[in-house]
């Protein structure tokens, strides 16, 4: 391969995993190029808790939270696909909530408790969502799939709390998981290999098993 | 993203204070904002960040409404049981806007405050007088399908893009400021929003550093609340056209009507007309027809979004018939 050609940031990559073990990390950001010196505002710290372990951060206000994850904390399953909010590959949950870690700024987000993909699985055990789309083949290229992961656990939370959705004929009561349910309510997360009717049987299916 | 510095607010004076300064902005949900400063179509020096402030609660009024704090999310509006049995209206509204993962993040005073999504409001390389005062409206002659044909002008043809907005105007919510020097204000939704006239890049009546620190619902008129949108996708996608009516009906008679759409103007576009031709008329869908024709008969087509009038019309009969229940 041309040396021009090499992929750099995960040569990058690699080298920080390997010398990384401590839980608190503060990398600051190189100045891009072709910004002055007048422009520079001070950066901010900034603890956040991911997947139970804590990272003080020291953070450009501009940083996402996606970036912070991925380029900060070394958490590179979070996705950015359209960094605009429209596809979910970035689909964290932020105190349990479900949202697009591209359009939140980090800064905002001091102090809470933040679980990504990497974070699902506990002992070694895949997360029955996790286990779910495996058995239902819920992916092609897995590209989309840690946000559409996270978003389905969250989205079965939602419903066990008696969330409505625009499927729902009556708002004002909580419907079964049917497979409209499911689209609509997983409508944040685009997966170009539609690979929707198995993600959608899979969701499914861990839904149905925690009601039995 | 330009560079900007970053001020957590800690009480409301403080913030209101600071964001009545020039370049400065506040922030809560972020989602629509951060994606503006990515392109650098915001470019604020400073952002005020309102998210901890005390505004995130719903509360019961004296007159029997409610008060939406104006950092309550969209998911915790619509999720509320008693949204959801006094005004349904908004509860499906706030559930036809976006995903769960933005409604999660997004708020009430934040969503009423959302940017159109005018392609060429997004395209740097295209005049936009709201973006840029005085480059002039690439939307008139472009492709302006998603524009608007009611209330807009020559510099301006942009669309509010909020569904919440929509069920809020028919329920004449009011919604609740408090101004850099302490004073608070009333001011009825239909009245937040400014008329693009030749200021287009003036969408409301806040002055800098007014703050929403709430939404009062008045307490529900009696008859049917539907929301009813239509768009390019089943789900996450922005309204060509959206109606919430309420319609109470006695006797085969429309008793009283309150009709808004969205998608087609700088607002939610609440219709004295429809809401005239209806009361005292027969439930029939030749009435609603003729409301229908008396909502849209100021309309201004501007070519790809000519289909929206007579969209707009069926929609309207259509979510009439729903509400009345007549098949």
């Amino acid at each position: 391969m041309n040396d021009l050609l090499k992929p750099l940031s995960n040569a990058t990559r690699r080298g920080f995993l390997k010398t990384t073990g401590a839980a608190s990390l503060a990398l600051a950001a190189p100045p891009l190029a072709g910004e002055t010196a007048a422009e520079t505002v001070p950066n901010n710290q900034v603890r956040l808790t991911i997947n139970g372990r804590d990272y003080d951060l020291d953070l450009d206000p501009r940083t996402t939270l996606l970036d912070a994850l991925r380029e900060h904390a070394a958490l590179t399953g979070s996705k950015k696909g359209c960094d605009q909010g429209q596809c979910g590959a970035c689909t964290i949950l932020v105190n349990g909530q479900r949202i697009k870690s591209c359009l939140a700024l980090a800064v905002m987000h001091d102090g809470d408790e933040i679980t990504t993909i990497e974070g699902l699985a506990q002992d070694g055990a895949l997360h029955p969502m996790q286990a779910a789309f495996v058995r239902h083949d819920g992916f092609q290229c897995g590209y989309c799939t840690p946000g559409q992961i996270c978003s389905a656990v969250a989205l079965v939370a939602e419903h066990n709390a008696g969330w409505p959705s625009w499927a729902t004929a009556d708002v004002a009561t909580v419907p079964a998981l049917t497979e409209a349910e499911i689209a609509e309510r997983m409508s944040g997360n685009i997966c170009r290999c539609a690979a929707y009717p198995n993600i959608v049987a899979a969701i499914r299916e861990v839904a149905e098993g925690d009601r039995q | 993203m330009k560079p900007f510095r970053y001020h957590r607010a800690s009480d409301i004076a403080s913030a209101c204070a600071s964001a009545a300064k020039p370049a400065v902005k506040f922030i809560a949900g972020g989602t629509n904002l951060v994606d503006l400063m990515k392109l650098q179509i915001e470019a604020p020096a400073q952002l005020v960040d309102i998210t901890r402030l005390p505004l995130n609660g719903i509360e019961e009024t004296a007159e029997g409404g409610l008060r939406i704090g104006a950092l309550v999310t969209n998911s915790a509006a619509a999720i509320d049981m008693r949204v959801r049995r006094r005004y349904p209206l908004l509860a499906q509204a706030i559930l036809a806007g976006a995903s769960t993962q933005l409604r999660n993040k997004a708020t009430t005073g934040g969503n009423l405050l959302q940017r159109t999504r005018c392609a060429y409001f997004y395209d740097a390389t295209k005049p936009c007088n709201k973006r840029v005062p005085g480059s002039g409206c690439a939307a008139l002659e472009g492709i302006n399908r998603m524009n608007a044909v009611l209330g807009v002008s020559d510099d301006c043809i942009a669309a509010h893009p909020s569904d919440m907005a929509v069920a809020m105007t028919t329920l004449d919510a009011r919604v609740e400021t408090i101004t850099p020097e302490g004073s608070a204000r009333t001011i009825p939704i239909d009245s937040l929003y400014r008329a693009p006239d030749n200021t287009p890049h003036i969408e409301t009546v806040l002055t800098p550093g007014e703050l929403i620190t709430s939404v009062l619902l008045p307490p529900p008129p009696s008859g049917r609340q539907v929301y009813r949108k239509v768009r390019d996708r089943a789900s996450f996608a922005f309204a060509l056209v959206s109606v919430a009516a309420i319609l109470d009906v006695a006797d085969n008679r429309v008793r009283a009507a309150r009709i808004a759409f969205g998608g087609l103007s700088y607002k939610p576009w609440r219709s004295a007309e429809a809401e005239a031709a209806l009361v005292g008329a027969e439930v029939t869908r030749a009435s609603f027809n003729v409301a229908g024709v008396a909502a849209l008969r100021n309309a201004r087509g501007y070519g790809h979004n000519d289909f929206k009038i007579p969209l707009a019309r069926r929609t309207l009969r259509a979510t009439l018939v729903q509400a009345a229940g007549i098949t």
